[in-house]
């Protein structure tokens, strides 16, 4: 009876664990895109000029009704054909902050809606201008209680990297599926790569709920 | 047929594959959710400690690891459990999305005013009366959106299948691409059909959410 072997798990770690520093840079890159695209959607979205906000609201919704994965293999196929050759990872973080930039969007957009209607007329009575208003009143009020839910974005796509694989990226999972292939033993491999994507969500987890016990919103 | 109605009839018998899958999956998420929900909120702590370390578990790694490894590792010994890729499919989709939904369900039932419970204890209701004629009808009510939610992504989820060799919408698209090439136009089909599907769920889950003149 084969079990777990624990002498080929902690054989195999190391590359697993430099293969997660892939993973990590992935979610991190990503995630900054994500944020920045999520805010600009938002803002696009509320902008009074149809053209503007028209194609932003059509982006979000688009992208968040298909599978990453299809996006994911759509930028990685059809851009170079279009002459745009990219590496397998940077068109991995391209995909990723699309696709959560939409729903990243949809979190600025509630929390920017949760001001008060008394702060917008204020920072006009007072006569700030339309960049100090967004810069120094309403953005500053609105981020903080996004916290939280920004926080289960960054876990959800931490989660999400392994679907990079499908389009080459070696990182942690993909570097599970060559340790499996190569030696024929599936076990190890994909059980640590659980743990180990366990062992950073789940705290991170915890973190986001204090995040939420403390700023008092879901 | 003209292009791209040509890449239709393969790509539509993905679409049944698809289709299937989602609706085998989603009622396996739909029982797991409702019975490991009810579990949690579980005095005994033995049942709510076992749920809560499915629950976690499932949440706290990934969907594609969760489906290679019932895929590839339980065929293996010890397990010696194989499943064919559609079996294995629905059972991760379900089990994860199970997972999430088990939450929705339970914050759905804490969320049920205590006097409701005191009002069923008074009136001489059992427990499991009071379970299935008091609380989970109201809960029902409050869990319809973010469910519908749920459906949604796991609808977009089952094209990981196409990675364990099911050959679901996804998978016929990428074998299009090579057989056929035309790999613009073969994946822009694709993209649109995954829209049609999930988008009307979308304005569906509007719908309720707009309705909800209870909550």
């Amino acid at each position: 009876m084969v079990t777990f072997d624990w002498e080929f798990a902690w054989e195999i770690l190391p590359q697993l664990l430099e293969a997660m520093v892939v993973t990590i840079e992935a979610t991190v890159v990503g995630f900054a895109f994500a944020a920045v695209l999520g805010l600009l959607l938002a803002l696009g979205r509320r902008s009074e000029t149809w053209w503007i906000s028209r194609p932003a609201g059509a982006i979000v919704e688009f992208v968040r009704s298909t599978p990453l994965l299809v996006q994911l293999f759509f930028l990685f196929y059809v851009l170079p054909r279009y002459g745009v050759r990219l590496p397998a990872f940077v068109v991995g973080v391209i995909g990723l902050g699309l696709h959560y930039g939409s729903y990243t969007s949809e979190v600025y957009r509630a929390g920017i809606d949760a001001i008060a209607r008394g702060q917008w007329e204020a920072a006009t009575a007072l006569n700030f201008s339309q960049r100090h208003k967004w810069t120094k009143i309403i953005l500053p009020q609105a981020i903080p209680p996004m916290l939280p839910a920004l926080g289960n974005y960054l876990v959800a796509m931490f989660k999400e990297t392994p679907l990079l694989a499908a389009i080459t990226v070696v990182e942690m999972f993909q570097r599970a599926k060559i340790i499996s292939s190569l030696t024929f033993r599936p076990l190890e491999p994909y059980t640590l790569v659980g743990v180990l994507f366990f062992v950073l969500s789940f705290p991170s987890a915890l973190l986001i709920q204090r995040l939420e016990a403390r700023f008092g919103t879901r | 047929m003209l292009p791209p109605f040509d890449l239709l009839p393969t790509l539509v018998r993905g679409l049944r594959v698809t289709i299937g899958l989602t609706l085998a999956a989603s009622t396996l998420a739909l029982i797991v959710a409702v019975i490991a929900g009810v579990a949690r909120t579980s005095k005994n702590p033995l049942i709510s400690g076992i749920v809560g370390f499915y629950v976690e578990l499932f949440r706290g790694t990934s969907v594609l690891v969760q489906m290679f490894w019932i895929f590839f590792v339980l065929p293996i010994p010890p397990f010696n459990i194989s499943l064919s890729p559609f079996l294995a499919g629905v059972i991760a989709l379900g089990l994860n999305v199970g997972a999430y939904g088990s939450e929705v369900v339970r914050g759905a039932i804490q969320a049920i005013s205590r006097s409701q419970i005191e009002a069923g204890i008074a009136l001489n209701f059992t427990p499991t009366q009071r379970m299935t004629r008091i609380i989970l009808p109201q809960a029902m009510v409050r869990i319809l959106p973010p469910f519908g939610n749920l459906l949604i992504e796991l609808l977009k989820s089952t094209a990981l299948v196409s990675l364990i060799t099911l050959s679901d919408l996804t998978f016929q698209a990428l074998t299009l691409r090579q057989t056929v090439g035309r790999t613009t136009e073969v994946f822009a089909v694709l993209l649109i059909m995954y829209f049609l599907l999930a988008y009307p769920l979308t304005l569906g889950v509007r719908w309720v959410e707009g309705r909800r003149v209870w909550a």
